[in-house]
């Protein structure tokens, strides 16, 4: 695959572009009492334009923090985060969310649509908050839809839909403000092994035209659709390697 | 986020749980209704005090026979007889804004028509009186200055009398006896209705004042210029304080009552009268207001709790719509939004409500009840209040999540 040849010259990647990821020292750690939990204990890495990484390691390992951190939901105690050359874990609560909203694109394992609104006012939700007015918002929900392969289902309420449905909903709602980054925590994990390769075979499709994905998963079989697997253990990063990746049947 | 969709997004959360809805506006719709009525009955009440008060006359004085002290013990009420004719003619010569002084006296007698009869109250008057105390004629005329002049026998009837002595009838022309002297009926009194006190005021029959002391027996006294009481109506705008003073003084000096002796009169001063009935009825329509006001705070508080509550449930929501790039005003306005909106719907209702109970109130219980428009629009604009200040505490809750603490949320 054409595209593979750059993300497989790792050693480069400090030169040229700037990486669309860098992470410096990151530090997450949780006090519970007289507890200290370093759930991330000093983690350095980065990650350029148009790779689709894998974050792979034992439960508990720290990869849901290193996904907070990344989707600025939460801020690191220590270390810095670059993200498209600007420094965003000292930015504000509002500047975060402005982030948020613009460069990051971020999947859950359970979806988290607003099970009251229709499929389309799902995907409007994150174009409400960049200030779109209504036609447009309209209009760019359809398309985001379109691209997730749910055309005609707009109208439908998530409970009206499968699982491997709403989570192509909840894809079209982080791609729906073009952000330059696409996050999934275990996007796969509530879905059976057949809608699981469809959504891989999702995102594989959304990442060669061109967004940087970066999605935890505990399975092998969701991972190897991947450029590069990361695996933590113990707040740390103990392994970093590029494979050539599978494709996913279409 | 544009004004415009926070307050779609707002209302879409209040949809999606219409009972939940309905009942926290419930509160405000029962606080608004109570400030409405309860301001409409007591404004109700007010205005009839007020209305029964312009109808007494409030730059009214009256001045009446006193009692005499013998001993240091006092004899009571009228048994003094120094009051007369001539002191009612010094006041409106020498009180300056007097316009009248009209004498009068009093007596409560059995009045007969054929074979009916009925008790009632005598006064003897002169024509002044009827202006003093605005008194019309309804039929045939009232007391002249010849019938006063001419101790003429004839008497003008108040509308109890007349109901009860000669039944629908026209008694203008009829005769009638007091004490066995017959008098002439020459006219009927516009009704005036209850006063004040409860008391009816077409109860009463008129006649010319010296006819009354030359044929009503036991009014003859040693004094044939005696008087009861009479009544000073003062020029409008006059200083009543002033006058009161002044009248006193010259009462004093007329009676030759030495510094230290008690008055041989009493005094009373309509407008007195006046404001403390209108205190009382101020203070039961503020005793009202605060009652319904805080039916409206309560209405208040099951707005925060069902807020709070709201935003605990919805605390995944909120984490969401932070991961997705909502800022911490977004959230705010969100729920203040969601707040107002119940009590602002809740006081429209409210206001439709009050309106209604005031008006049924008004026909059933037979109450006067007054619509404030001050009230309506206070109650509004307060229950807006409520919903901003009562709905601040959990929208600023809510938008301080921390989006992962929120998307963790159970
Ligand atoms: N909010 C929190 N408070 C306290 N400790 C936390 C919190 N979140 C995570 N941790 C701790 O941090 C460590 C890493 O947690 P994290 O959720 O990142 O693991 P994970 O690799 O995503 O695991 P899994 O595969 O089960 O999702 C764990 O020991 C966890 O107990
Ligand atoms: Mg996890």
């Amino acid at each position: 695959m054409a595209s593979d040849a750059p993300c497989l010259d790792h050693t480069a990647s400090t030169e040229g572009a700037p990486a669309l990821i860098a992470v410096r020292n990151l530090v997450r750690a949780y006090t519970m009492g007289p507890h200290t939990v370093r759930a991330l204990d000093g983690v350095s890495t980065e990650v350029r334009r148009g790779e689709f990484v894998a974050v792979m390691g034992p439960s508990g390992s720290g990869k849901s923090t290193f996904m907070n951190l990344l989707g600025c939901l939460d801020r690191p105690d220590g270390g810095s985060y670059h993200l498209d050359g600007q420094e965003v874990s000292r930015l504000s609560a509002d500047e975060l969310a402005v982030v948020r909203n613009r460069k990051i694109g971020f999947v859950f394992q359970s979806f988290n649509l607003l099970p009251r609104q229709s499929a389309q006012t799902n995907v409007e939700l994150p174009m409400v908050y960049a200030g779109l007015d209504r036609v447009a918002r309209a209009e760019k929900a359809r398309a985001a839809l379109a691209a997730v392969g749910l055309d005609s289902r707009g109208h439908h309420r998530p409970s009206q839909l499968s699982g491997g449905q709403q989570q192509r909903v909840a894809i079209a709602r982080a791609l729906v403000n073009d952000p330059v980054l696409l996050l999934a925590d275990e996007p796969t994990g509530a879905l059976d092994t057949a809608t699981s390769l469809e959504i891989m075979a999702l995102f594989q499709r959304l990442n060669r035209g061109g967004i940087t994905i970066v999605l935890v998963t505990h399975e092998p079989d969701v991972a190897r659709f991947a450029g590069r697997v990361l695996i933590f253990r113990d707040g740390h990063l103990v392994d970093d390697h590029r494979q050539e990746p599978e494709a996913a049947a279409p | 986020m544009n004004p415009l969709d926070s307050v779609r997004t707002a209302l879409e959360a209040l949809r999606a749980n219409p009972l939940r809805s309905a009942l926290t506006m419930l509160g405000i719709v029962i606080g608004v209704a109570a400030v409405i009525a309860m301001v409409a009955v007591g404004a109700g009440a007010r205005d009839q005090v007020l209305r029964q008060i312009a109808s007494l006359g409030t730059n009214l004085i009256m001045v009446g026979q006193g009692s005499i002290a013998r001993g240091g013990v006092k004899l009571g009420a009228g048994t003094a007889s120094s009051l007369t004719e001539e002191d009612a003619v010094t006041i409106t010569r020498d009180i300056p804004g007097a316009r009248i002084a009209a004498p009068s006296v009093r007596w409560g007698l059995q009045i007969v028509a054929g074979n009916q009869n009925w008790g009632t109250v005598l006064f003897g008057i002169t024509p002044d009186y009827m202006d003093a105390r605005e008194w019309t004629i309804e039929q045939g005329r009232g007391i002249s200055d010849e019938d006063v002049a001419q101790a003429t026998k004839v008497v003008v009837l108040g509308q109890t009398v007349v109901r009860n002595l000669f039944g629908g009838g026209d008694p203008v022309g009829q005769q009638v006896r007091v004490f066995s002297t017959p008098l002439t009926v020459i006219g009927v009194l516009s009704e005036k209705g209850q006063n004040t006190q409860g008391q009816d005021q077409d109860d009463v029959i008129f006649v010319p004042l010296s006819m009354a002391k030359r044929n009503i027996p036991g009014m003859a006294k040693s004094n044939p210029r005696f008087i009861h009481s009479m009544v000073i109506k003062m020029d409008e705008g006059a200083d009543m304080e002033a006058a009161q003073t002044q009248i006193r003084d010259l009462l004093r000096q007329r009676h030759r009552l030495i510094p230290g002796q008690d008055d041989d009169f009493w005094m009373r001063n309509l407008s007195e009268v006046a404001a403390t009935r209108d205190a009382s009825s101020r203070a039961l329509s503020f005793l009202l207001a605060a009652v319904a006001a805080v039916s409206l705070l309560v209405g208040g508080i099951g707005i925060m709790n069902i807020m709070l509550v709201s935003v605990t449930e919805r605390t995944r929501e909120i984490g969401l719509r932070l991961a997705i790039g909502a800022r911490r005003r977004d959230i705010l306005v969100q729920f203040l939004i969601e707040s107002t909106t119940l009590s602002i719907i809740g006081a429209g209702v409210g206001v439709l409500v009050g309106i209604g109970t005031a008006m049924v109130v008004a026909n059933l219980a037979g109450w006067p009840t007054l619509i404030q428009i001050d009230a309506v629009v206070l109650a509004v604009v307060v229950s807006g209040l409520i919903g901003v200040f009562f709905g601040l505490y959990p929208a600023r809750r809510a938008s301080l999540l921390n989006p992962i603490d929120a998307l963790r949320h159970e």
